[in-house]
């Protein structure tokens, strides 16, 4: 096979045709799957993808529930010494190494979910989401307080002067004023979502299926690339099909953190008006 | 009276937000710290892995954790703090400031395993292999080793560095930069001897940030130098010419093991996964702490360098 169409989720026929009889087991089809070992090596990207998918997005929505109201809190509500310890808390979780959120959800949050919902995989995709939330959650809660806390006060008096309670100014003035920067902030936390590798290799199941079912196991494209590499041969057909994974992992963070940053050029040029 | 209301529940609701996240944190903090205070003894910090991994203690990961570190700040810190002084300081505004500007932002955003991939692709195929070639002789370099870890964990943290250290240079009123030029010193002597004291403290805590960042990092090391049971030190023996004696160097061209690796692969892949949880439990909480005494360094030496800012 040359390395053009290497990656392409073909099966390869090595029968000879026999023409007499249908032989629908050798059709060449197209399959959806992501099996590198085996005689036919298939290469399909769709389950890595929607194993991506099924963990960035549940965890984007948990953590920015959970960023933008931390945020939010940090800015606009908390007293000054109040912050002073909740916001080196949240940072302290934000430098937990992920491998050791990856264990927690392997040891402790996998059977407190099964336990709860009683799935049929101790570990599935929301464990997943769920751990990498962990992650995104004090990315997310830092730069909403840092959006937020970028808009001028003048505008908090004004709401204030003109009858405004505290909750009317945070939603009708401060959070439109800074909604570049809560977006910017929530694009990155996806990208750290999408990128994170040893939460999602260590608690999602490892099961490379095409599913939408975030209670299913499934294979992220960062845990493709970690669980095979290391045995792969250098320069092979897998080898090079994991450095494709890798490109696209990175185009696709790329993407995702230049528009979170023409966002914030977007909020720091409107707030210097 | 309904804004009132709806202004109290609101705001309640915010408060109990923060509040939950601050419980997972706990929680997850608290359930490592409770399964892993009543393994850590002096014996498991100082023995190695004993019967398959599955009893004996941590020595080797911890002994590897700290030599990669180090190894990684020696090539991470010097690169990364000029850098951050040339865009800061000489850069100014123009084009292609701005392009280095929003590579490091980008690069800041690239997922781990991705620098696992450019350290297997760049540092051990090309780099290693062509010294290898030039060398002559057999494959030494061009194979996953602790030097090459170390390189790729400083490509990791070097974004980190450079916008923490950037930050620090930025929060030195331009005035005190214009009275230095009004007295006649250069531009190096500037940085030298007004800009660049004032922002060491901020410096340090970004760089102590980084530093914990690296330390903790698990998927760039996965293929270019960790060992799964390393049955000896990754330490060579140095001969000094004509003393006949021999130093007891760390060989950056052996493999480790590591710490964040070593939960990982007991986690995972140990022979017997539930045999072994305190171990893993014991060796999360070590790196646990090792990370957080970093962190709190950092933190504490940045509320000292603020509570300096106001003062003066």
């Amino acid at each position: 096979m040359s390395s053009e169409n290497a990656l392409e989720p073909v099966e390869k026929v090595d029968a000879a045709p026999r023409p007499a009889e249908l032989d629908f087991d050798n059709v060449p089809q197209t399959v959806r799957l992501w099996q590198p070992v085996g005689q036919n090596p298939k290469y399909s990207l769709l389950p890595l993808f929607l194993g991506s998918s099924l963990v960035a997005l549940p965890a984007t929505l948990v953590a920015t529930l959970f960023g933008v109201a931390c945020g939010v809190y940090l800015a606009e509500v908390a007293g000054k010494r109040t912050r002073e310890i909740v916001k080196p808390a949240i940072e302290l979780l934000a430098g937990v190494p992920s491998v050791v959120i990856g264990f927690f959800c392997l040891a402790t949050l996998a059977t407190l979910l099964q336990n709860l919902l009683h799935t049929t995989f101790r570990l599935n995709a929301m464990v997943g989401a769920l751990g990498v939330s962990l992650v995104i959650v004090p990315v997310i809660a830092t730069m909403t307080d840092d959006a937020l806390r970028a808009v001028p006060g003048f505008l908090r008096e004004g709401a204030h002067a003109l009858g405004a309670n505290n909750w009317e100014t945070i939603t009708r003035v401060v959070i439109p004023a800074g909604a570049s920067g809560l977006v910017a902030a929530i694009l990155l936390g996806m990208g750290r979502a999408l990128g994170e590798t040893m939460i999602v290799l260590m608690a999602t199941g490892n099961a490379a299926q095409v599913t939408l079912n975030p209670f299913d196991s499934v294979r992220t494209m960062t845990a493709t690339i970690a669980a095979e590499l290391g045995s792969v041969p250098q320069g092979g057909e897998q080898y090079r099909a994991l450095f494709l994974v890798g490109a696209l992992l990175f185009t696709l963070t790329f993407i995702i953190n230049l528009v979170a940053e023409l966002a914030v050029a977007r909020m720091r040029r409107r707030l210097a008006l | 009276m309904k804004r009132r209301f709806i202004e109290t529940i609101a705001l309640a609701l915010l408060r109990g937000t923060a509040l939950a996240v601050l419980l997972a944190t706990a929680l997850l903090l608290g359930s490592i710290v409770k399964g892993g205070l009543g393994v850590i003894t002096w014996e498991f910090l100082a023995t190695e892995p004993t019967q398959g991994m599955t009893h004996g203690g941590i020595f080797p990961a911890i002994f590897g954790t700290v030599c990669i570190t180090l190894l990684m700040i020696v090539m991470a810190l010097p690169l990364g703090v000029c850098a951050a002084i040339y865009m800061v300081e000489y850069a100014g505004n123009s084009a292609l400031a701005r392009v280095i500007r929003a590579s490091v932002n980008n690069l800041a955003g690239v997922p781990s395993i991705v620098f696992g991939l450019f350290g297997v692709g760049f540092f051990i195929l090309f780099l290693g292999r062509s010294i290898d070639r030039v060398r002559g002789g057999g494959l030494l370099f061009g194979q996953p080793a602790m030097l090459w870890a170390a390189a790729t964990l400083a490509v990791l943290v070097l974004p980190v560095i450079i916008v923490n250290t950037a930050e620090a240079l930025n929060a030195v009123p331009r005035s005190h930069r214009e009275a230095s030029f009004a007295l006649g010193a250069t531009r190096w002597q500037t940085v030298s001897r007004v800009v660049l004291p004032q922002a060491r403290a901020g410096i340090l805590t970004g760089s102590i940030l980084s530093i914990s960042r690296g330390a903790g990092e698990t998927a760039p090391i996965l293929f270019t130098g960790c060992a799964y049971f390393l049955p000896r030190l990754p330490i060579a023996h140095l001969g000094i010419p004509f003393t006949g004696l021999s130093l007891p160097m760390v060989n950056p061209l052996d493999q480790f093991m590591e710490l964040s690796y070593h939960i990982f692969i007991m986690a995972t892949q140990s022979t017997d996964a539930t045999l072994t949880r305190p171990i893993q439990y014991g060796t999360t909480l070590v790196l646990v702490a090792l990370t957080f005494l970093l962190n709190l360094a950092a933190i504490s030496l940045r509320v000292r360098y603020r509570r300096g800012l106001e003062a003066r």
